[in-house]
Order: structure tokens, then sequence, then C-alpha cells
């Protein structure tokens, strides 16, 4: 918190490029990423909100040094007598280069000013090339695959609509990648993320003088179809 | 070792675990790789078994998790992070990728749309060192409350219905006491490292 604080005052006028964002992550949700609690969808929210949000960045590393600390204070657990040994003849094996699953992480992402590349391994397409779905009344999603409980969905919205939110249990995370949206609690601009639970209703409109393009977690699983419903709910009383 | 011998020498400290990783990256010094391996090869098997792993695929993950810190030595970047503070992130990425279809998410640190930290934070960065002794002092001081919820969260890997679960506190309870056991944590540590 202090650091927020402090650093908002500092900010403006910092660094060349983009400012840092001023709506942060909650500390509970940086918590469980640290800890590895945290489901798929969240962790992408995150670590998209850290690539934007340098201020995220050092509180996340004080969660992974306080982990560290934890790990370091537990008492040692036996290992069994030849671990070193077997680890050592592994290290001489040829071509036993770890995981073979990182030449896919480094699947070359196309730069991109809108999806940091974490995103892009998600969307699989930078932001022009995104395969859009109408969702209703001019808004635009693409579903996300992640394991686990949460969803994920890219949105897209044109300024002066309302951005569809679909809490009625659990938490939704809405992350600006692109223009901005305005609602009660705020102006929203790139890297902005707004945490609601399932008693806010604010109506967020986009306002960001161009399309508003987001990324939108719900820790709680929804049905497709109830989410359309309340967007199109939401659109019909605007 | 006997008991005496082990208090005559004292545990070896963060600044020799940073001695030993860099003599592994720039020398593959395999002394020191053993080193590492004799200190933090059992709390990272300890780690993963309190995190749900059973014995067998803890040994397994921490043989996987040493061959990485070897592989990756030159990576290490002691500015960033203490060695206690990677060796975790390395683990905890390994389990979670061995249950996982895809990597754990996280930022690419080449990728053009990082937003740079503004110069002010960086005149204000305090040592890594500093850092990891002032949340060491934290924890010991906070409410044993606090930092046993803590513990749970990062020990466990409990997501935050099942601390409720366990310690019997409603979940919204348990969501405001981990916010505040952070923020308590790190008033601490703010107030270590003025
Ligand atoms: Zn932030």
């Amino acid at each position: 918190m202090s650091a927020i604080e402090k650093n908002k005052t500092t900010v403006d006028g910092g660094a060349c490029g983009a400012p840092p964002p001023n709506h942060h992550l909650p500390d509970e949700v940086l918590l469980d990423y640290a800890s590895g609690a945290a489901d798929e969808g969240v962790s992408l929210l995150v670590a998209t909100h850290l690539t934007l949000c340098p201020i995220c960045r050092d509180r996340a590393a004080e969660l992974d040094a306080l982990g560290g600390e934890l790990v370091e204070n537990l008492p040692p657990a036996d290992l069994s007598d030849d671990a070193f040994a077997k680890l050592l003849a592994r290290l001489d094996e040829p071509g036993s280069e770890p995981a073979a699953a990182e030449p896919a992480r480094k699947e070359q992402a196309t730069d991109d000013a809108t999806l940091p590349r974490v995103l892009q391994r998600y969307v699989g397409a930078a932001a022009q090339d995104i395969p859009w779905q109408p969702l209703g009344l001019g808004v635009d999603h693409v579903d996300l695959s992640v394991e686990g409980g949460s969803r994920a969905m890219l949105l897209r919205v044109p300024e002066g609509r309302a951005v569809p939110q679909h809490t009625h249990e659990g938490n939704e995370y809405v992350l600006v990648l692109q223009g901005g949206f305005s609602d009660a609690h705020g102006h929203f601009v790139r890297g902005d993320v707004e945490a609601s639970d399932d008693s806010v209703d604010h109506r967020p409109v986009a306002d960001g003088g161009e399309d508003c393009i987001c990324l939108a977690v719900t820790d709680a699983p929804l049905k497709l179809t109830s989410l359309v419903g309340r967007a199109l709910n939401r659109f019909a009383k605007l | 070792m006997s008991e005496s011998e082990a208090a005559a020498r004292p545990e070896p400290g963060p600044a020799e675990h940073a001695v030993w990783m860099r003599a592994v990256a720039e020398e593959r010094s395999r002394g020191a790789f053993a080193r590492l391996f004799a200190h933090f090869a059992p709390r990272l098997k300890a780690y993963l078994m309190r995190s749900g792993s059973d014995e067998q695929s803890a040994e397994e993950l921490v043989q996987e998790a040493m061959m990485i810190v070897w592989r990756r030595a030159e990576s290490f970047d002691p500015k960033q992070a203490s060695v206690a503070t990677w060796m975790f992130t390395i683990a905890r990425n390994k389990r979670i990728d061995g249950y996982r279809r895809n990597n754990r998410p996280e930022l690419d640190p080449e990728d053009p749309a990082l937003t740079p930290q503004p110069e002010p934070m960086q005149d204000d960065q305090v040592g890594v060192r500093q850092t990891a002794e002032a949340i060491r002092e934290a924890i010991a001081a906070l409410p044993e409350e606090q930092a046993e919820m803590l513990r749970l969260a990062f020990y466990e890997d409990k997501a935050h219905s099942e601390i409720a679960d366990q310690t019997g506190l409603p979940l919204g309870t348990v969501k405001s006491r981990l916010r505040l056991a952070i923020g308590k944590m790190r008033g601490l540590v703010d107030d270590e490292l003025r």
C-alpha cells in the first residue's frame, strides 16, 4: 500500500514512455500469484498487468521474496542418499537440456503495441488479427483457453458503449489494453485494472476516443449463456 | 555432523549463497553447486511436500529445479532477488508446470510493451539482501496468527477457500486477514528499510 501511495506522487513526469497505471491489483491476488495458488486465468491477468505496471512488479517481487524467506525457514526434509549423485549424472547427460516446453515459450511473438507477449501466447494473434466474435450491440469478444476455475476473454467495446460485466459470484477483473472506460470508481486507461466483487454494479462505459480493448477475467465459472444474457440486459437498460 | 560441530560452524547465509551461485555461473563449479544443493534441496523438498507432492514427485521436482539452477545460473541476478527467492520461484514454477498444460503465465522481460521503472523509483531501490533481512524480521515480528496465514498461503498453496475450511473462518474473513497480514508485513519492511 505505502509503495503505491508513495509512487503516485512521483510517477508523473517520470521516465520516458507511458506512465505507470493508477489502478492496481489487490494484495491477495498478487499473493496468490506469488504462491502459485492463482489459477491460469488470474495468473494471465497478473502477468499482463505486471508487464505494464512497474509498481506492482515491485510488490510482486516483495511477495516472491517473502516466499523465498518462508521456504528458507522451513525445516529441511531428508533427501534420498543418492539424490546428488543422480543429479550429477544428469548434468553429464548430453541433450538433457531442461524443459522440452521451452521452445513453445520462446515462440516468437510479433511485436504488438496493444497485447503484451504473455497475452499474445493465449490469443494466438497480434491485436489486428484477433478472431473477434460478436457478443451483441457492437461488442466483440474472444474467449481465451485457460485451465482451472476462472474464465478469461478479450472484449472490444466501441466508444460510448457499456463494458459488459457479469459478476454474480466471485470476482471479476477488467484490465484495459487499449482506449479506456469510466465509471463511479474513476477513469481506467491502458494498464489499469478494475477489480469488482459480486456486490458491485457500476456500469463502466468506454470513453477512450477509440475502441476499448480489455482483458476480462472472472475467478468463478460462468455459463456463456448467462454472460451474454446479462451483457445484453445491461445494454437494454442503457 | 555432531551437534557441537553444527553449533561451532554457523549456517552459511545469503552472502555465501550468492558467492556459490557466482561460482556455478562463472566457473561451472560443481563444488559450489554441491553446497547449494546441500542447503536448498532439502528445503525445496520440504516446500514441495507441504504443497501436496508425494515424496517421490517432490524428489523428482527438486532434481528438475536444481537442473535449472545449474543450466541457468548465469541468468541469476543478485540485484533482482536473493538466491533463496530465486530457488523458490524455480521450484514453484516447476510444480505448476507439472500439472498445467501451459507454463505459468509470466511477463516476458524482453517484451517491448514492458513499462519501464520511473526514475524516482530506481533511486529509491534498496539492496536485495536488506529487503530479505527486513522480510525475515517482519515475519518474526508479525502476530502469530498473521504469520500463520502467510505460511499457509505459501507453503501449502492453499486457495483462500481451503484456508477458510482449514481454519474454520469465513472466506471474507480469510481474505481480509490475508490483506491485513500483507499490509502489516509491508509496513514492518518499510520501517526496517527507512
Ligand atoms: Zn499495478
